[in-house]
């Protein structure tokens, strides 16, 4: 099951968390209380141009210097400190949440198109793979996650996500199905510019995963939401590919519906499903991802989860249910539900 | 006199929601009015007997499932399998409802007023006198009717084009009745179309009629349409899928 929300504000105009932490706990039967998550865009304003590395530490002073001493390889660490948490009753912490407020040396990556991003990505996988003890959960700029495993507001109320405000918000309740007890496993996973939140399960977890990996990805979680993550920002990314076609190459239109389509159209959905076949997603899934300039949603092509789409003035949102709209927006303006195949796709006014 | 009972549903738990109707039926109403409903799941879950159970919100998932005897009418949208597995009973969606709807229904009602998601349909099933009926006003998606077994789906399409293919995916029983032509290409294997005769008209008649009466539409035209019919073009669609006999 699970249950996902997102929302985001056209205009940039900031709204707390407290708002989406009722529309998730809304779903709270689609959860099993071991995991939930949220990722915030807009968070940290005054480090706006610094990549915000939200860290889990198993043992805060070893695996912080190895990690220190990382970034400091790479980069400039212009603040460091403890995320600030309250002890909830039902939440036992297992790990220490750090941020850092970094500064990569774009220099380290000669040839890259986006020399930063590759060194991020570059020291997010060789931190996660690695056995500092350390997991890298966010890295993005102005972006940050705040996950743990546990209900949907305890861990809301842990990271006391409504001292936040951003622009899109993604948020995630867990039906764990594997590794409970581990805090970087519930959804959002977030590389750089790019988090994501699902509701499902890929079947073809290990064709998409030896394909990323294909790339210089490195998966560690064995999570799908991670290899998602990854996908979309290899595509859009170092592909170059728009929003739309990436998600057309993850979850393309069945063949005979390709051979429905106008001929120019046929010929670029083939190309698609010919280029990207090891990326293709296949089982049940509802996925919500966003940028720092957009969200978006798709659904699998069998449409075995559900996606509810509200619009509201300069809101957008798309959640598993459409309560969870509705506690957040009662008078939302209109409700549908998106067709498969029918990617919902919403930016931020430039 | 009708002995009515009001309940107000804002911020409550579906459990203690569900006890209260429940105890409501257990003391006799005759009508139950759920206000500021957001959600709430499993409404009118196993009820028996003969009251109307007025849901003024967005109801939950599952609402009305084994249901036997009570009418439920929701004043809003209903998310995922609205009238799951009912037994009998009737229940009345002003708005529209999500995926699954009347999943493995085995009698009674379920009238949606505008759309509903996926697989609607999905499974209903047939025996004896007990024979569901789905009625859909607005338009359904894909898989509608999927593995059928039974029961009557008709789908009216009062706003707009159906974009519903694959109707009729394993469909083994039953018959999904939808207004206006449906392309060939948008039947499932194992499903065919036929075209209504007068006798299938006259029977589909009464339903379409207290479908048009519960929404406050003009019946006769809707009674006069051309509709196709669709039905299992064998009682064992897959029977060469997974084994050589």
């Amino acid at each position: 099951m699970c249950g996902i929300f997102g929302v985001m504000d056209k205009r940039r105009q900031m709204m707390d968390g407290s708002g989406i932490r009722d529309a998730l706990s809304m779903m709270n039967e689609r959860g099993s209380g071991e995991g939930a998550g949220y990722v915030a865009y807009g968070i940290y304003p005054d480090y706006q141009d610094c990549y915000a590395l939200h860290i889990f530490f198993d043992r805060a002073c070893e695996s912080r210097a190895a990690v220190e001493a990382m970034l400091e390889q790479w980069g400039t660490i212009e603040c460091g400190e403890a995320i600030p948490t309250y002890d909830q009753p039902n939440l036992k912490a297992n790990c220490a949440p750090w941020r850092y407020f970094f500064r990569p040396d774009a220099s380290l990556a000669p040839g890259s198109a986006s020399p930063e991003k590759d060194v991020i990505a570059n020291l997010v996988m060789q931190i996660n793979a690695g056995t500092t003890g350390a997991e890298v959960v966010s890295s993005g700029k102005n972006v940050g996650v705040f996950k743990a495993s546990g209900w949907p507001e305890d861990v809301a109320n842990y990271y006391r996500i409504e001292d936040y405000e951003g622009y899109i918000w993604l948020a995630h309740n867990r039906y764990a199905t594997s590794c409970p007890e581990q805090w970087e496993r519930p959804d959002p996973f977030n590389l750089h510019d790019w988090s994501v939140v699902e509701n499902g399960k890929t079947t073809t977890y290990g064709a998409n995963r030896r394909y990323v990996e294909s790339f210089g990805y490195t998966c560690s979680t064995g999570t799908d939401s991670e290899v998602i993550a990854y996908l979309i920002d290899l595509l859009t990314r170092k592909h170059g590919l728009a929003i739309d076609l990436a998600i057309r190459a993850l979850a393309p239109p069945y063949w005979d519906e390709i051979d429905r389509m106008p001929e120019a159209e046929q010929k670029l959905n083939r190309a698609l499903r010919f280029a990207y076949g090891s990326a293709t997603m296949n089982g049940p899934f509802t996925v919500v991802a966003a940028n720092p300039d957009m969200m978006v949603g798709f659904t699998d092509r069998g449409k075995l989860r559900p996606m509810v789409v509200g619009e509201c003035g300069d809101r957008l949102y798309i959640a598993s249910e459409e309560t969870a709209i509705r506690a957040m927006e009662p008078c939302v303006e209109s409700i549908v539900r998106p067709a498969a195949g029918e990617p919902v796709i919403g930016r931020v006014a430039p | 006199m009708a002995k009515q009972v009001k309940i107000d549903a804002k911020g409550m738990h579906y459990t203690p929601l569900n006890q209260q109707i429940r105890k409501a039926i257990e003391d006799g109403a005759d009508e139950i009015i759920v206000d500021n409903v957001l959600g709430q799941r499993f409404i009118g879950n196993g009820l028996r007997g003969n009251a109307t159970i007025r849901v003024n919100g967005v109801a939950g998932g599952d609402l009305a499932m084994f249901m036997s005897g009570p009418t439920v009418i929701v004043n809003g949208n209903a998310e995922h399998a609205p009238g799951n597995t009912m037994d009998s009973g009737k229940v009345v969606i002003h708005g529209s409802a999500g995926d699954a709807v009347a999943h493995s229904m085995r009698g009674g009602k379920v009238f949606v007023r505008g759309d509903i998601g996926y697989r609607g349909g999905i499974h209903m099933k047939q025996f004896e006198t007990q024979r569901p009926i789905l009625v859909v006003g607005g338009s359904a998606q894909t898989f509608l009717g999927e593995y059928m077994a039974g029961g009557l789906l008709i789908v009216l399409g009062l706003d707009g084009v159906m974009k519903a293919r694959e109707i009729g995916s394993g469909i083994h029983g039953g018959e999904i009745i939808i207004r206006g032509d449906v392309d060939e290409a948008c039947l499932a294997a194992g499903a065919k179309k036929l075209p209504l005769t007068e006798e299938d008209r006259a029977r589909i008649a009464p339903v379409i009629r207290e479908f048009a009466a519960d929404f406050g539409l003009d019946a006769e035209p809707l009674v006069n349409a051309d509709y196709t019919r669709i039905v299992p073009a064998s009682a064992r669609p897959f029977a060469g899928k997974y084994t050589w006999e």
